[in-house]
């Protein structure tokens, strides 16, 4: 089981409170726990990724175990605490705006 | 008896006021989507409880809610603007050529008759149209594959498609407007379109009468007369009496012809009201004092409506999606202001009162009159 933690905007449009427990077949990237959770809350799409390049929004990082993932490749493998459910894959909202 | 409902997008979420027809008490809902910008929400004509609203921030992009009981739950629906084809380019600031790129939904125009059919003015310049309630949204192309298309400029809030007017006595005749390209019509039902700038007069740019790339603010058509359209442009207040092949100036005694938002009485037709902005520099009225002028001639002479506006100390902005009428009988008239107050007269103009005064800066105000 993937556990995911969004940002509050995220959480509250995809109406969900705490983490996001995802099953993810295969590997496990970026990529694949993107399109779960995608598939899980449609109404994400276009909020974390870019619909039409699929590339990340300039201002939404992703961490897990104390790393900055988010210029890893989408089909890199996360790391194994993260594939084994042990540590979350953040998807974090830059601080910065008004 | 009847009431009115006045949809109110900020840049920090949605607000929803309601009152009898009397217009002196209010009931204020939200913020609905706390956080985000509301650039526009609208309601269907065909369906007033049928609502749509364009939320979007810089960290996670475009989201579309639709409410199905006049604003009281919301859903998202789609939120894929993708481009027709290649799309190719505009002119940047600068004059190179960049790549169209999707920022924003800036006006959602619920079609006249059929609640499932929006239309969507983005920024970078583009005209959306969704006919299944918001499910999908698919471009209608021919408007950014115009000749022109390549040689739209942005405006300082960017390349925004922000005026939808959908012609009620004619399916088939839309009228759009893009700062900074100018306005444009179709016929056709968006399968081609025409530049509709002669008249106007920029002196910004290298041709003042150029075809396009004219600042267009804001275009208002009462649906009783589709041939008639009002225009607040960056300078100037224009009219055009023949669906905008040409226009005039109307500007006359304004304290200055630079505003965002122009509107038209809902009874009558000649009688158009505007918000003097001192200067495209300083984007506040003019000697501080917040005034609505009213023409009851069609533009030219104006006079200053100022009763329970404050009229010293007071620089707010009122931005081009911020005014609406209702359809009451005496007509009520309302706007926003960046300072985040909401004024509305329900005696045509003559007295205004806020009906909530700290809201975010506003960004739109729309009005529905329900039975």
């Amino acid at each position: 089981m993937i556990r995911v933690v969004l940002p509050a905007h995220l959480r509250t449009l995809a109406r969900v409170s705490g983490e996001v427990a995802l099953d993810v077949e295969g590997t496990v990237t970026q990529g694949s726990v993107l399109n779960a959770l995608e598939a899980r809350c449609p109404m994400l799409r276009g909020t974390i990724r870019d619909h039409v390049t699929g590339a990340r929004r300039p201002f939404v990082r992703f961490f897990a175990c104390e790393q900055d993932l988010s210029l890893d490749s989408p089909d890199a493998p996360l790391p194994d605490a993260v594939a084994a459910g042990v540590e979350p894959f953040l998807v974090v909202g830059a601080i910065a705006g008004g | 008896m009847s009431s009115v409902r006045v949809l109110v997008g900020t840049h920090k979420g949605a607000f929803v006021l309601r009152s009898d027809a009397k217009r002196d008490r209010w009931e204020i809902d939200g913020p609905y989507f706390a956080g985000w910008e509301i650039y526009h929400l609208k309601g269907s004509p065909a369906d007033p409880d049928r609502l749509y609203a364009s939320q979007s921030t810089g960290w996670f992009g475009q989201v579309i809610q639709r409410s199905n009981d006049g604003g009281r739950t919301w859903e998202p629906v789609d939120n894929k603007f993708a481009y027709a084809g290649v799309p190719g380019t505009h002119t940047w600031y600068d004059g190179t050529p960049h790549p169209w790129e999707f920022k924003r939904v800036w006006h959602l125009e619920p079609s006249r008759s059929d609640p499932d059919t929006v239309y969507a003015g983005a920024e970078d310049a583009a005209l959306f149209r969704t006919t299944d309630g918001g499910r999908s949204w698919h471009e209608l192309a021919g408007l950014r594959e115009h000749g022109t298309g390549p040689r739209w400029q942005p405006g300082a809030g960017g390349l925004c498609l922000h005026t939808i007017i959908l012609d009620p006595s004619d399916p088939d005749r839309i009228f759009i407007a893009i700062s900074a390209a100018g306005a444009f019509r179709t016929n056709d039902g968006g399968k081609s379109w025409t530049p509709i700038n002669k008249g106007l007069v920029s002196d910004f740019m290298p041709d003042p009468t150029a075809e396009i790339g004219h600042c267009v603010h804001h275009v208002a058509m009462h649906p009783s007369r589709p041939g008639v359209l009002f225009m607040q442009k960056h300078w100037d207040v224009m009219r055009s009496d023949d669906a905008g092949d040409s226009w005039h100036e109307i500007s006359g005694n304004l304290p200055s012809d630079f505003g965002f938002v122009i509107d038209i009485h809902a009874h009558d037709p000649e009688t158009i009201y505007v918000v003097p902005i001192k200067s495209d520099s300083e984007h506040v009225p003019p000697d501080g004092k917040l005034r609505v002028y009213r023409s009851r001639t069609g533009g030219n002479e104006w006079e200053p409506l100022t009763k329970g506006l404050p009229q010293e100390n007071c620089y707010v902005n009122v931005l081009r999606d911020a005014m609406s009428v209702d359809s009451l009988d005496a007509c009520g008239v309302y706007f926003g202001t960046t300072g985040g107050q909401v004024y509305a007269s329900a005696d045509a103009g003559d007295s205004w009162k806020p009906i909530v005064h700290d809201l975010p800066a506003v960004l739109s105000v729309e009005v529905q009159t329900l039975p």
